[in-house]
Parts: structure tokens; C-alpha cells; sequence
């Protein structure tokens, strides 16, 4: 089974922590069927093109699960979650809030805007990484996602 | 401070076996239980004898209930502004790909199929406590509701 995940993130850091994070769970032992591939998007106007399968885009695959960073250059991740959730073709897929922001402001206002979860980013290396593979190991291996839509 | 967590099922069994695994995993959990959807939404909304209830931080919820039916009680969660920020996460039996689709269609956090075996129910639930009620954030409560 193939899953993709959209990471909209603008940090290389961050988005390296999160590559080997899948790349480990990938080679874990309880899943040798499951191949998780990771698409990044490095702002909201990229992640937009490439959910809409605009330009460069256009052999893009509807993603299993988006993470989303709130705090982008260009088109920041708020304006990505209210396109996507008012989007009746893309608002069904799983979005996942993954940012620094602790502000009470963000968590509501991104539940509000129909945000599936909202998990914040912790400083420390471990913890980060932890958090990526909980990620991992619900939402991609608990969770019953919606089927990709025939035709997709 | 409590969790306060709304189990909205009909099946004592599936209802008993919640709270035990919730005690077992998380001693701050509140298991508010609701046994359709009428009274489920009678709870949120404080109404009669809900009128202290607490707003939930988490909403598990069945589809198939006696009076009125979990999409329905989804519907109405995520079509109210006050209540459309709680985490509402569907706990059911049914594998179906319609199902599945129209949950998230209706907004719901996430879709969960129980399982019929004991162990991997208990399992699940200790999944939900250790995403939901551990990393996930969620957002406070408003005294005022």
C-alpha cells in the first residue's frame, strides 16, 4: 500500500527531521507492505499548486495526509487550511496542523477553520521526532483514511 | 485539571469496556456517556438536566445510534460555532468506504473502525488517550461556553 503525505513546511531543518523520521518507519518490520512517500512543499502557494495539480504539478497525487506548517512565506499555513477546507474535492483529506505556535489564538482559530489536529513542534531534536513518528503511527496506521477517489 | 471526554455509544458493552480502558490509561479523564444522539446533543447544548454539563475536550463518537444518528450529531457539532472546535472523532463498527468518506466530508477529525477482538479494542483506546489527550492540542475551554 502506497500512502503520500503533503509536509508544507518552510524550515530545510525541519523538513530533514521529518524525511528520516518516515524514512525509519518505512523500513519498520510491522508494516513491510506500506510505503510512505513524502512530498514538501516549501510555502502555501506551492502546496496550493500542487493540490490543485497546477503547472508543474500536474501529475501531482491527492495526498493520504497534509501537515501544515501556519507560519509560511508567501501564502501563510491559515489561508492554506481555510482553501482546503472550503474546497469541497480536498477537504476531506486529513490536515494536520504541525507548527512552533502555542498561542491559544492559533489552536482554536485553526479548529475553527475545520484543522483535523493540531500538534505543536517541540524544540528539542527527540521530542520532534517522537512526535513525527505518533504522527506515524496514528493517523497513518490507526486512522481509516477516506479511499483515494477513482479517477485520482 | 480533568479531560472531559463525551462517549456518545449505545452499546453497554462497547460502553463499559471505554471506561475501563480510559481508567486503566489516563486517571484525569471525565467519561461523560451519552447513549444517542438526541441526548448527546441535549449535553452540548446544556440543555434540562445537562445544564452544568462541561464543554467536552474530545467527542467519540458512534454512528449508528437509536434516535438520532451519529452523521447527524456530526452535522449539527460542525455546523454550530461554538461547538464546531471540539475534536470529534468517529468510533464505529462500520469499515464502510462511504462511511469513511462522508465522516471527513462532514469534518470529522478523524475516523476510527473498532475492532472485535478485546484486546485490540482496549489498544485503540489507549491510542486515542495517547494522541488525543497527550499530544494533540486542544483548544480551552471557555468558561463562559
Amino acid at each position: 500500500m502506497r500512502l503520500d503525505v503533503l509536509l508544507v513546511e518552510d524550515s530545510p531543518g525541519d523538513v530533514r527531521l521529518t524525511q528520516e523520521v518516515f524514512r525509519d518507519a518505512n523500513m519498520s518490520a510491522h508494516l513491510p507492505n506500506m510505503a510512505i512517500h513524502l512530498h514538501v512543499a516549501a510555502d502555501g502557494v506551492e502546496a496550493m499548486a500542487f493540490l490543485r495539480r497546477e503547472g508543474a504539478n500536474e501529475l501531482a497525487p491527492r495526498p493520504d495526509l497534509i501537515l501544515l506548517d501556519l507560519n509560511l512565506p508567501r501564502m501563510d499555513g491559515r489561508e492554506v487550511l481555510a482553501h482546503i477546507k472550503e474546497d469541497p474535492s480536498l477537504r476531506t483529506i486529513p490536515t494536520v496542523i504541525l507548527t512552533t505556535s502555542d498561542a491559544e489564538a492559533d489552536i482554536v482559530k485553526s479548529y475553527q477553520l475545520q484543522a483535523n489536529c493540531y500538534l505543536s513542534k517541540p524544540v528539542q531534536l527527540d521530542a520532534f521526532e517522537n512526535l513525527v513518528r505518533s504522527i506515524n503511527d496514528f493517523w497513518l496506521t490507526k486512522v481509516k483514511l477516506p479511499q483515494q477517489r477513482p479517477g485520482d | 485539571m480533568p479531560l472531559q471526554v463525551l462517549l456518545v455509544e449505545d452499546s453497554p458493552g462497547d460502553v463499559r469496556l471505554t471506561q475501563e480502558a480510559f481508567r486503566d490509561a489516563n486517571q484525569s479523564v471525565r467519561l461523560h456517556v451519552a447513549s444517542d444522539g438526541v441526548e448527546a446533543m441535549a449535553f452540548l447544548r446544556r440543555e434540562a438536566e445537562h445544564h452544568d454539563a462541561p464543554f467536552p475536550d474530545l467527542v467519540l463518537l458512534d454512528l449508528n445510534l437509536p434516535r438520532m444518528d451519529g452523521r447527524e450529531v456530526l452535522a449539527q457539532i460542525k455546523g454550530d460555532d461554538r461547538l464546531r472546535v471540539i475534536p470529534t472523532v468517529i468510533l464505529t463498527t462500520s469499515e464502510s468506504a462511504a462511511d469513511i468518506a462522508n465522516s471527513y466530508q462532514l469534518q470529522a477529525n478523524c475516523y476510527l473502525s473498532k475492532p472485535v477482538e478485546l484486546d485490540a479494542f482496549e489498544s485503540l483506546v489507549r491510542s486515542i488517550n495517547d494522541f488525543w489527550l497527550t499530544k494533540a492540542k486542544l483548544p480551552q475551554r471557555r468558561e463562559a461556553g
